[in-house]
Order: structure tokens, then sequence, then C-alpha cells
């Protein structure tokens, strides 16, 4: 039931993009088409579902100064987590080559820009801010990449539509898609009145 | 002989010339980090609800950008090509980790107030942008330039932001430094007491707590765009 809570929180509650902001440059550089917006909300959940994991190993048992080498290694943790996320990027691309060439003619260089998607490091980055055990980082990884995934399909379908709407030229596209998040992360923040204990 | 040919080598390529000029003016407008490029967004615009971190960011981007862009320059032509990504991201994650440090041990409270926004510098598109389009192609003082202009582009647009929503959240400025200012808004104790008026007309105001959100950071850069968009008419629907 816990696990369930976090699952909810960081997938409704906390938002990464609509309320911290993480992700944001493939999140509007993605969003012109819901199809393309699919894939990558995907990629994304799977990449954040599989490094929180593992981030989480490396600091509790090598990081920490309680784990294998009795040493404070914290401030390695940058390094070594992104050296996970690379090289779990570099894996999913490579299955997606495999698996379906159509998704990887289409996601072409967003597959790489994960690697730099503010979300997968900051994810792992609260996870150890929050001192999450090793089932709620899990519950958090995929529940922050929920959150991501419906945040990106949403703006991209108000994208789609809003491109027949009569915006004012200097507003068009970029501008307009920054308001729209603003917007939706309004919207979002009405979600902050649930109490996910109570389900 | 020496001499002349050092002379010939500075006349060919000027330290400070019209092109070094452009690298450093170019991204504050025409080829902004984040209202063209649209880069480096997702990091830091959840720290601009205070002027005072936005600017503590702002410093940190532009050294962490400048000496990225310098390093990989140097580096340029030993890099291979198959794990450029990683070589250029432990560049930034070295550097990343020294700002931490710093910024640790000099001022806590501003350390803890940004918390994972520092460690965030590393995956900020526009170091990496700039690594991959700039430093890769370029010599280093170049493109040390270049690193430059693009914090400062970055910068310039994050202080923007941050003024509005502080003034128009919280009514002040630079609060949680010695120099914090209680601009508008109803506790202007201070400034009444230094002025020794009471100042009641001041106090008209009461906090709008939508800038606090960062759904009003949002806003702000959407109208930034706009506003930039209609004097430069080129940029519209580039994106």
């Amino acid at each position: 039931m816990e696990l369930f809570n976090v699952f909810i929180k960081s997938a409704f509650i906390d938002n990464l993009v609509l309320s911290y902001f993480l992700g944001m440059c493939s999140y509007l550089a993605v969003s012109k088409s819901v199809k393309t917006a699919f894939g990558l909300g995907l990629a994304v959940i799977f990449v954040l579902g599989i490094t929180m994991p593992i981030n989480w190993i490396i600091n509790e048992f090598l990081l920490k100064e309680t784990g294998i080498l009795q040493t404070d290694l914290t401030f390695l943790r940058f390094i070594l987590f992104i050296a996970v996320i690379a090289s779990m990027v570099q894996l999913v691309e490579m299955v997606v080559e495999k698996a379906s060439p159509a998704l990887y003619a289409a996601l072409g260089i967003f597959l790489p820009l994960i690697t730099v998607n503010c979300a997968i490091l900051g994810g792992s980055l609260f996870m150890v801010s929050r001192e999450y055990t090793f089932g709620e980082a899990v519950s958090f990884g995929l529940g922050g990449g929920f959150g991501w995934f419906l945040a990106i399909i949403a703006i991209a379908a108000i994208r789609e539509k809003i491109r027949y709407s009569n915006v004012p030229p200097g507003l068009r596209g970029l501008g307009m898609a920054f308001i729209l998040t603003g917007l939706m992360g309004i919207a979002f923040m009405s979600l902050m009145g649930i109490d996910p204990a109570s389900f | 002989m020496a001499e002349t040919l050092d002379k010939k080598a500075a006349a060919a390529e000027p330290l400070f010339g019209k092109k070094e000029r452009k690298l450093i003016t170019d991204p504050l407008n025409d080829n902004n980090p984040i209202t063209v490029q649209v880069l480096g967004i997702c990091s830091a615009l959840a720290v601009t609800s205070l002027l005072y971190p936005s600017i503590v960011i702002s410093i940190a981007v532009v050294f962490v950008c400048a000496f990225a862009n310098l390093i990989t320059s140097f580096l340029r032509n030993s890099i291979p090509k198959s794990v450029r990504m990683i070589v250029q991201l432990v560049i930034i994650a070295t550097l990343v980790t020294v700002v931490e440090l710093a910024l640790k041990a000099f001022s806590y409270p501003v350390y803890k107030n940004l918390s994972v926004y520092i460690g965030l510098i590393i995956t900020n598109c526009i170091v990496m942008g700039r690594l991959e389009a700039f430093a890769m192609a370029n010599k280093p003082w170049r493109s040390f330039l270049d690193g430059i202009g693009n914090g400062l582009g970055y910068g310039a647009i994050l202080i923007i932001v941050a003024f509005f929503r502080e003034l128009l959240g919280k009514g002040t400025l630079f609060a949680g430094t010695p120099i914090a200012m209680n601009i508008i808004g109803p506790s202007s104790e201070e400034v009444s007491y230094l002025l020794n008026t009471n100042l009641e007309w001041l106090s008209w105001y009461s906090n709008n707590n939508i800038a606090v959100l960062p759904a009003a950071a949002m806003f702000i850069i959407g109208i930034l765009i706009w506003i930039q968009r209609s004097y430069n008419t080129k940029l519209v629907d580039v994106s």
C-alpha cells in the first residue's frame, strides 16, 4: 500500500514536469505530434524504471559510509549516476533499434537526448534526498515516468489542436507551448489536495 | 624573428575582435539559449522563485559552461567519437561537483535551498548542447567565449524571471541576503523606520500566490518570447 502511495504521489501530485520542471527540453521539443510523444514517453518510463533501482543499489552499497568500502564516497554520486544513465540509454537505444525500427526512426536523435533529460537524473537525486527504500525507489521511478508520459501526451494533443487556432504570430509554437504548460501546471495543482493514504 | 611571427599570428586572429564579441552578444538575444534554442529550461526554472538563488545558479552555469567548453575544446582531437558523450558528461560532472563543494563550503543555506538543482546543471542541455555544437569543432579561446556568452544569455533570462516572480510573489527583492529589500507589500517596517515616515501607501499590495508557483515562470517566459519575437520577427516560427 505504501508503494502504491508513492506511485500515485510521484505520478500526479509531484509530477516531474508540471511541478518540478524536469525534462523540459525534450518535453517541448518532441511534443509536436502525439505519436512521437508516445514513443518518447514510453522510453522515459523504461529508463527511469531501470536506472532508479540501479542507482539506489550503487548509492546504498557503494557510496555510503556504511557500504562495502567503508568510506564516504558520496562526492562521486553525480559522476556514477550519470554514467549509469548514459549506459542504460545506450542499451535502450539498441533494444528499440532491434525491436521496432519504425519507432527508432521516429525518435531519431531524441533517444540519446534522454541521457540529458533532467527527469532521469533528477529522479535519482530526489530518491537520495528523500531517503527512499528500495521498493519505494522502484515505485517512484515507474510513477515518475508515468507522470512524465501523461504530461507529454497531454501537451502534444493540445498542440496538435492549437495549430488550427488564431494565435498571435510572436506567440505561435514555442511561446504558446510555454503558456500551455503553465496552465497545465495549475490544473495539476488541484490534485495536490488528494491524500494518497485515503485510498 | 619570433616576435614578428607572433605579431602576424595576433593580427590573423585577434584576441577580442568582432567575431569574438559576437560570440558573447549573440546568445543574449538572437540565439538565446532559452527563448530561441529551447535548451536548458529543465534544471533551473524551479529555482527562480527568489532572486538570490537564481543569481547563484546563473554564476554556476556561466562557470561550468565556460570551463567545460574550454576543456572539451582542448581535448577535442583526442576524444573518440563513439564515447564522446560519456567524456563530455564526466567533464561536466567534475565541474559541477567543484561548484557543489564550493557552495557547500561558502554558503550552506543557499546550498540547502538549491538542493538537487545544483546537480541538475549536469543535465542542463545548454552545457551539453554547446559542447556538441561548438566546442567539438572550435579552438579553445573561442569556445571559452561561447561558453561565457551562452551562460550569460541563460542567466539573463533566469534573473528577469526571478525578478518578476519575487517582486510579485513576495513583494521583496534579494530576500535571504543582507541587502534584502521589501519593495511593496504589507510589512515595510524597516523601510518606514529608515525613511522616518509611515509608508502606508506602500502597503496596498497583497502577495500574489500564483507568482510563487512554478507555473508563473512558464507564463513569464512565454511573454518574454512573445516580446522578443515581436521585435525580432525573423525568429517567428523557428520551432
